[in-house]
């Protein structure tokens, strides 16, 4: 099989002739040459297991919502910590996100209430599959719709433009374009320098076209992410990421972006979110969901802080594969449910605002009598980030079957 | 200057590709009319049909003559099986157990569930009994928020084992830790493995005796047992089976009709399925492994079929809580994926048509994940048609069968069928002409496999240039050649699941229907050809656990060495990029005799060996 793309990137590099590609080049045609030397970044974040919409950003101003949670609901907000944080008298935030409420002021953080896939699944597999693949109700299809999501370019392209933070590729990221998955920047390498000039040689001079392309890629990739990382990462503005993977990859993907090596989307996930059982403490602000809530904030808001001017270029993402009851159970927890609540930061963001049609918690407004319904579609916020931030107009690529996804307004289009 | 280069360049780039592509296929065309040498025909058959030659088989192959070869492994009930494989297969047990047993030993939160509200019988094993109390007593504690305090095993380790001894098993080295478990009394052994902590238990993994490991295993969690005994034994067959063929084809099979182990219930129905439905077909009739997999409990609850009822008797549970109704999700990859093809030539009407034909096709109990069972009751009595047939109204499970017959004589499910074969054994775009012959040799023998493989395997087209080391080895094959190539010994083979699930091949494990890509771009990027070289220097300096290479086969001078793990010359920039590697290592510790590990490293994750 052929490969144009791959073709594309490998006969680049052979006009500079054999051997190690010289830095200059691939600073020239990464960075300052490039026609953006800035790239645009889309950053999507998972909450695997199903996170409780409901109490993450908490409708204050139901009544029905205090009458369905007697034990679990954060109680309405008094300026105390174990109340919610009001942001427009109808909704305000779980008091463990209060490092979020400053981009929330600053017109930067939106959120999006009421939405989901409006595949009727509550299996986490089946519902985190269709929301990675782009196309709910699909099984078959065999690529991630962030992968779907780069821009077709020609040229150069950066072999980092596309990476996950984990062992594995996720679904999302899986497809035609390369993209990387990388569990720690420093593991980036091969392990002795001996055997890494070896095969650097070997590959680079190899007559095997797929082989010897993605070997200068890779290799080109590798000096990258050393000359990164010869000096120590210091988050700027004193930011603080807590401890946690979503904190430490987050980092990882901000000293991606400010070192200009052609990051287009990247990828992380956090689970835990599954709380059928205790997913409150002594008081409905505490235990288990304020825990993760307190981590995830603040990994996000050090994350914005550290980027500084940079967030002008970026914009971030959070998703979870399906709300939960609207009702608590017998086990001060949640069971599976339906549609839930997206955050979307960054400079272009449009924010300071709740997005969506709020469909109400009474009986016969709830979808199958239990959960919250859903009013929009998570490709109608997700398409218009892809298209407005990324520049990919292509939605019929970026999901098959549902190409004219209606934006909410949360860029500037 | 920067600027004009890179514009140059992407002009230049742009301008290629339309007139080579076109040449290509035409060289392409060509040279799958171009004979291999004898040397070459030998090397090319080992490589397609087993995963990678070892120490002794060209030559053995050489001697029988590879058309000879090919036709005997076409007949694996020919081949006597190693015994070596045999052995390492007797303790995987719950490769040989029904779903109903592997889930009464191998408890899932289910049965912890039942057993802990007193409807479930424990387990009789003593290191299963102690696992599946401790996770029933966690269970209960969560349900009844009341902390009934830390678990405390029967008997305390400090009271089994001296102070010494359990120093020696938290800090002490393998042989030391070894010793102590060599010492301890076969009757206490049991309570001794309940009694650790986890953190001790996962230490010991590497090191411990194989039934001990077992035990460790299960104590810490049972459910993984079934995962570990399935990546364990597809991992010894593939390196250790003398019927090669057989298992590239119960992998291409299953890959086929792929079922993710990690989706519920799956988690115990997976061996059977491998077993029952996919092993003894893999040679057979194609219309029997449709009716296997079809009938199967894996695939049932994989892709959902066993919740599809007639939309009429659709049902609300208790408090609206299940909605069921007729769902697709089998009749689509049915003919998507198993049998036509996504351009097949059916329709989204035919996709529904075949969904009502297969409802009522169900588990028994799937929740104990028992036998495939058909419930007439919620069965759709309707007319149905599937692509132009009509099955008339009142039929019962026959429905579902007259749909596996349909599917199993159409010309688009031959065609499908014998490229993807093709792609697997020849090349990823395998010539026309050799794809009507297969499909022809399909339709003639009512899917017949092993005529169809033969008629492939005996082409003039698999015996060429444009087939030979066309195909860039998936991270499995990447793996098992390379220890088949260095005869590495393996006493614990699941540590190279982790390798695999890094190099984005985690056995058992793919998701989606569609199994993992057979096409070459598929398992090249950067990330994880880096995996592949760091594996490569990982298994020569028996950096791998579980896994030893005898370095002393590498001692001689780099050439033979190369030799010995090719099975054939290196290119010229292997050769050399290996010679100078000796140079400069030469050159920085003059005394030193070249690490012979090095060499092997640099041939294993070399590009020559990444193609088969």
């Amino acid at each position: 099989m052929f490969n144009r793309r791959i073709f594309l990137k490998s006969s680049a590099l052979a006009m500079v002739g054999v051997g190690a590609t010289p830095a200059w080049l691939s600073r020239a045609l990464y960075a300052q040459d490039a026609p953006t030397p800035r790239k645009k970044v889309l950053v999507a974040i998972f909450q695997r297991g199903a996170v409780d919409g409901l109490n993450v950003v908490v409708p204050h101003g139901e009544k029905r919502y205090y009458e369905m949670r007697p034990t679990i609901a954060i109680p309405r907000p008094n300026g105390t910590p174990d109340t919610a944080i009001d942001l427009d008298g109808m909704f305000g935030l779980h008091p463990a996100l209060n490092a979020l409420k400053p981009i929330y002021d600053a017109g930067q953080l939106a959120i999006i209430e009421a939405v989901g896939s409006p595949d009727p699944t509550r299996s986490h597999f089946d519902a985190q599959d269709y929301m990675e693949s782009g196309t709910p109700g699909r099984k078959a299809t065999n690529d991630g719709w962030l992968n779907r999501a780069l821009p077709s370019q020609s040229g150069k392209l950066s072999p980092v433009r596309a990476i996950s933070m984990g062992a594995a590729l996720p679904r999302a990221l899986r497809g035609h374009n390369d993209a990387v998955a990388i569990n720690n920047l420093a593991e980036f390498q091969v392990k002795d320098a001996p055997s890494s000039m070896g095969f650097e040689s070997m590959y680079g001079n190899s007559a095997d076209k797929i082989l010897n392309g993605t070997g200068r890629e890779t290799f080109e990739a590798v000096k990258l992410m050393q000359s990164i990382q010869k000096q120590p990462y210091n988050p700027s503005n004193g930011a603080k990421y807590p401890g946690g993977r979503l904190g430490q990859s987050l980092m990882q993907i901000a000293r991606l972006i400010k070192s200009d090596v052609g990051l287009e989307v990247a990828f992380t996930d956090v689970g835990g979110w599954d709380t059928h059982v205790n997913e409150v403490g002594a008081k409905p602000a505490q235990g288990q969901l304020a825990n993760l809530l307190g981590n995830f904030g603040d990994s996000l808001a050090a994350f914005y802080n550290d980027l500084g001017d940079r967030i002008a270029d970026v914009t971030v993402v959070t998703m979870s594969e399906f709300g939960r009851t609207a009702k608590e159970n017998g086990n001060r927890g949640t069971d599976h449910g339906h549609a839930n609540v997206m955050f979307a930061f960054g400079g272009g963001i449009k924010g300071g605002k709740v997005y969506g049609d709020w469909p109400g918690l009474d009986p016969e407004q709830l979808y199958e009598n239990r959960d919250l319904n859903l009013t929009t579609d998570f490709r109608d916020v997700l398409g218009e980030l892809v298209t407005r931030q990324l520049g990919n107009r292509n939605m019929a690529t970026v999901f098959p079957g549902y190409d004219q996804p209606k934006f909410r307004g949360l860029m500037v289009g | 200057m920067r600027k004009s280069l890179v514009l140059a360049l992407s002009m230049l780039c742009a301008a290629v590709p339309a007139w080579t592509t076109k040449k290509k296929a035409e060289v392409d065309a060509k040279r799958f009319q171009e004979k291999l040498s004898k040397e070459q025909q030998v090397l090319h058959a080992l490589d397609r049909l087993t995963f990678g030659p070892r120490t002794g088989d060209v030559e053995a192959v050489k001697k029988m003559g590879a058309k000879k070869w090919i036709e005997l492994q076409l007949h694996p009930e020919k081949i006597a099986e190693n015994p070596a494989l045999e052995a390492k297969l007797a303790p995987l047990e719950t490769l040989r157990m029904t779903e109903g047993e592997t889930e009464a030993n191998y408890p899932t939160p289910q049965m912890i569930r039942a057993v802990s509200q007193g409807r479930q019988p424990l387990p009789d094993d003593p290191v299963a009994r102690a696992a599946v109390e401790r996770l029933a007593r966690r269970f209960k504690v969560k349900k009844d928020e009341k902390d009934a305090g830390p678990m405390e095993a029967a008997v305390p380790l400090d009271k089994l084992l001296t102070q010494a001894q359990i120093k020696t098993l938290r800090t002490g080295t393998a042989d030391q830790k070894q010793e102590v478990l060599a010492a301890i009394p076969r009757e206490q052994i049991d309570d001794i493995v309940i009694a650790m902590p986890p953190p001790m238990r996962n230490q010991l993994m590497p090191i411990a005796p194989e039934s001990l490991r077992r035990k460790l295993l299960l104590s810490n969690n049972p459910l993984q047992v079934v995962a570990y005994d399935l990546s364990e034994g597809k991992l010894y067959r593939a390196i250790l089976s003398n019927r090669q063929l057989q298992e590239q084809l119960v992998d291409f099979w299953y890959n086929h009709f792929n079922v993710f182990l990690d989706k519920g219930n799956d988690r115990f129905m997976v061996p059977s399925y491998e077993r029952e439905a996919i092993r003894p077909h893999v040679l057979g009739h194609f219309r029997d492994l449709l009716e296997s997999t079809a009938t199967a409990p894996a695939m049932l609850f994989y892709l959902d079929n066993w919740q599809s009822v007639a939309s009429d008797t659709a049902r609300r549970g208790r408090g609206g809580k299940q909605t069921r109704g007729l769902n697709e999700n089998y009749g689509r990859e049915l003919l998507e994926l198993h049998t036509l093809g996504v351009d097949g030539g059916y329709t989204q009407k035919d996709v529904t048509e075949v969904a009502r034909c297969f409802t009522g096709w169900t588990i028994k109990n799937p929740q104990a994940g028992s036998a495939f069972t058909y419930n007439d009751r919620v069965h759709d009595k309707g007319e149905k048609i599937v692509l132009g047939v009509t099955i008339p109204a009142g039929g019962g499970k026959d429905d579902g069968e007259k749909v596996l017959d349909i599917l199993a004589r159409h010309p688009s499910t031959a065609r499908f069928i014998s490229k993807k074969l093709a792609q697997r054994f020849v090349a990823d775009n395998p010539p026309q002409a050799l794809l009507d012959r297969m499909a022809k040799t399909f339709l003639d023998t009512n899917g017949d496999i092993r005529a169809v493989m033969n008629t492939m395997l005996t082409s003039k087209e698999f015996l060429s240039q444009g087939a030979y080391q066309s195909k860039v080895k998936t991270p499995f094959e990447m793996i098992v050649s390379s220890i088949r190539a260095t005869g590495a010994q393996v006493d614990y083979a699941f540590p190279l699941e982790d390798r695999l699930r890094r190099l984005g091949q985690p056995l058992y494990l793919k998701l989606e229907p569609t199994g993992y890509s057979n096409a070459n771009a598929e398992w090249i990027n950067s990330a994880a050809l880096l995996e592949r070289m760091n594996f490569a220097l990982d298994l020569t300096q028996n950096k791998v656990q579980g896994t030893k290479v005898d370095q002393a086969r590498f001692n001689e001078d780099p050439a033979h060495t190369a030799r010995l793990m090719l099975f054939t010359n290196p290119s010229a920039p292997t050769r050399d990029a290996i010679d100078k590697a000796i140079a400069d290592q030469k050159t920085k510790n003059p005394k030193a005799p070249p690490s012979p590990a090095l060499v092997a490293g640099l041939v294993i994750g070399s590009p020559d060996f990444q193609r088969r």
